[in-house]
């Protein structure tokens, strides 16, 4: 039986998100979704008559640094080109991207697979613009500009991939480049990321470029992965069944998990690219490279070297920390403050704080908790002001309202009980109520002690320092049996 | 230099042009007298002039990253043949599929 390859390369379409757009100046606003429609518009962008292109510096400078993130080349001469096609969304009739003078190419990005590193080229990186938006709305649609013009980076890789597993590797690992660099701010929900993946299957040993699939507009890591292995089983199947592979545009139905064909006529894929007359080249010089890569933030990778060599952490809380460079970026805030240590850190931020974020769906950088305030928290319960249980609790008080750890503490009087004359007294309240348990303990079933010492607690709401408890309750019931 | 029928057609349905068949006989005889014309070009020896986009001295011409406000929307939907809950109103696509023939 013939063994089958799968040959997969990826275009990503990124959105920058500067201030303003990427030929006008219109402001960038991410899509949340309720935006009132072409409320972002100019001139420019929607294509009106005799209106002229100003290419934006910044997105030229965060293509080129993801292209140094990438380890492309950068070229000493790029330029612009129209690419021609007729879609509503396309205000102009064309697009203006970039064609034959990319301003990166022939880089590469190394994953994690299975069987180790493996190195996925990058063809080339380059600018373009953003359409708008369609609603189709029975046999007419509406077309909304907001996005219109926003600067857009297209990362096309060579078909270095060989399963599923590998793509989605690769796609995380170019989101979480992308927001470390300040590309935009990864959030699939929002569009900011787009896939669109060419796959296709050979016999294993062959290295001819076979007739491949290229599925469009996948919008999360989960669409991509399923549809790339839908197309490896359903290619394997024709060619084991005698079928042969034709190329093909393909749709992917995330609701039913199937790849559909779109019927797309293949010569409108005729972009007739040519240089785009209103735009001068740009040149860009060796030193404005070098003053570029001197502005690349320490990437992922670097990170998370040093987070394992510098802080001690393993692998798992270390994925967990860089994986998002806000959190990374307060995990660090938090550990500078010197009162800390790292690993305690790593858990509380982990742990609960994770969780809470979660819970209430919002980033890092979202929540009323600034590092400062977590590490005083934390300080608190190491100094014993109050036990671990309370701090979580105090903790998703702090996320809830926004309130410090110290007003939260006074508010509700969550201070930890360590008054030994007041414990003593609680605990011989919580001995004289259960006689049969103190009886039992006495009579050497002295895991009862465990229970007796959780009705403390009880009766401190959980207030109560657990170490003195532990110690004074065995001094009470030894008491009392030496009182017998 | 003739440019057969099927190129004509292939160039129309690109320009969203929708033609006569008499119109596509007397195009394709001025098509291709235009580039029988521009074809003279190809008899330039060019060996040592490296190949350009423009003929300007500009380049970099880029602005820094400030936005301004918007222009209101009433004013670009102004000029719109058709607009409906703030946005332009077009007939409806499916796909990239040519549009089916015009009925004379």
């Amino acid at each position: 039986m013939t063994h089958y390859e799968p040959v997969i390369g990826l275009e990503v379409h990124a959105q920058i998100h500067t201030a303003s757009k990427m030929f006008c100046r219109c402001p960038v606003v991410e899509d949340t979704g309720d935006l009132e429609p072409n409320t972002y518009v100019c001139p420019v962008c929607t294509a009106m008559p005799g209106t002229l292109p100003v290419i934006n510096r910044r997105a030229v400078e965060l293509t080129i640094m993801t292209g140094l993130a990438l380890n492309c080349e950068i070229l000493p001469v790029s330029r612009f080109a129209r690419k021609s096609y007729f879609y509503p969304d396309l205000p102009k009739g064309y697009q203006i991207s970039q064609h034959g003078l990319p301003l990166a190419r022939d880089g590469y990005l190394e994953i994690d697979t299975e069987n180790g590193p493996r190195r996925v080229r990058i063809d080339n990186v380059h600018l373009e613009e953003d359409t708008g938006k369609l609603f189709h709305v029975g046999n007419v649609s509406l077309v909304d500009f907001n996005r219109a013009g926003v600067p857009l980076i297209e990362i096309v890789t060579k078909p270095d991939m060989r399963s599923a597993e590998e793509v989605r590797a690769f796609a995380v690992k170019l989101r979480e480049i992308l927001v470390y660099l300040g590309v935009n701010s990864g959030d699939m929900e929002k569009g900011v990321m787009r896939f669109e993946a060419s796959v296709s299957v050979r016999p294993v040993g062959s290295d001819e470029l076979m007739p491949r699939h290229e599925i469009k507009n996948l919008n999360s890591f989960r669409a991509l992965a399923r549809a790339v292995a839908y197309e490896i089983e359903q290619q394997i199947k024709t060619l084991e069944s005698g079928g042969r592979v034709t190329q093909e545009t393909m749709g992917w139905d995330d609701a039913r998990g199937v790849t559909y064909t779109q019927r797309t006529k293949e010569y409108a894929h005729d972009y007739r690219y040519f240089p785009e007359p209103d735009l001068p080249p740009l040149e860009v010089s060796r030193e404005w490279v070098e003053s570029l890569r001197r502005q690349l933030p320490e990437l992922p990778d670097a990170r998370r070297a040093r987070f394992r060599a510098e802080y001690g952490l393993g692998d798992f809380e270390t994925e967990l920390l860089v994986a998002d460079r806000a959190v990374a970026d307060y995990f660090e805030t938090a550990v500078g403050l010197g009162k800390v240590s790292p690993k305690t850190l790593a858990n509380w931020i982990t742990g609960d704080l994770f969780r809470l974020m979660k819970e209430t769906r919002r980033g890092i950088d979202e929540i009323p908790v600034s590092p400062e305030g977590l590490v005083d928290l934390i300080r608190r319960v190491e100094e014993g002001t109050v036990n671990l249980n309370t701090g979580r609790e105090i903790l998703e008080e702090m996320v809830a309202t926004g309130k410090e750890a110290r007003q939260i503490i006074e508010e509700k009087g969550l201070a930890q009980i360590s008054d030994e004359v007041a414990l003593r007294e609680i605990i011989e309240q919580v001995l004289d109520q259960h006689p049969a348990q103190v009886e039992q303990y006495l009579g050497g079933k002295t895991q009862v002690a465990g229970w007796l010492m959780g009705q403390v607690m009880k009766a401190t709401r959980g207030r109560a320092n657990p170490q003195l408890v532990r110690s004074l309750l065995t001094e009470a019931l030894e008491a009392r049996r030496e009182a017998r | 230099m003739r440019l057969t029928r099927e190129e004509v057609d292939h160039i129309a349905e690109l320009a969203k042009l929708a033609l006569t068949e008499e119109e596509k006989e007397r195009f394709a005889e001025q098509l291709s007298a235009v580039l029988e014309y521009a074809a003279r070009l190809q008899e330039l020896d060019t060996e040592a002039i490296p190949p350009t986009a423009t003929v300007l001295p500009l380049r970099n011409v880029m602005r820094p990253d400030e936005p301004r406000p918007p222009t209101p929307r009433e004013d670009i939907l102004a000029n719109a043949p058709a607009a409906e809950e703030g946005c332009f109103l077009v007939q409806a696509v499916w796909g990239v599929e040519p549009e089916p023939e015009v009925e004379p």
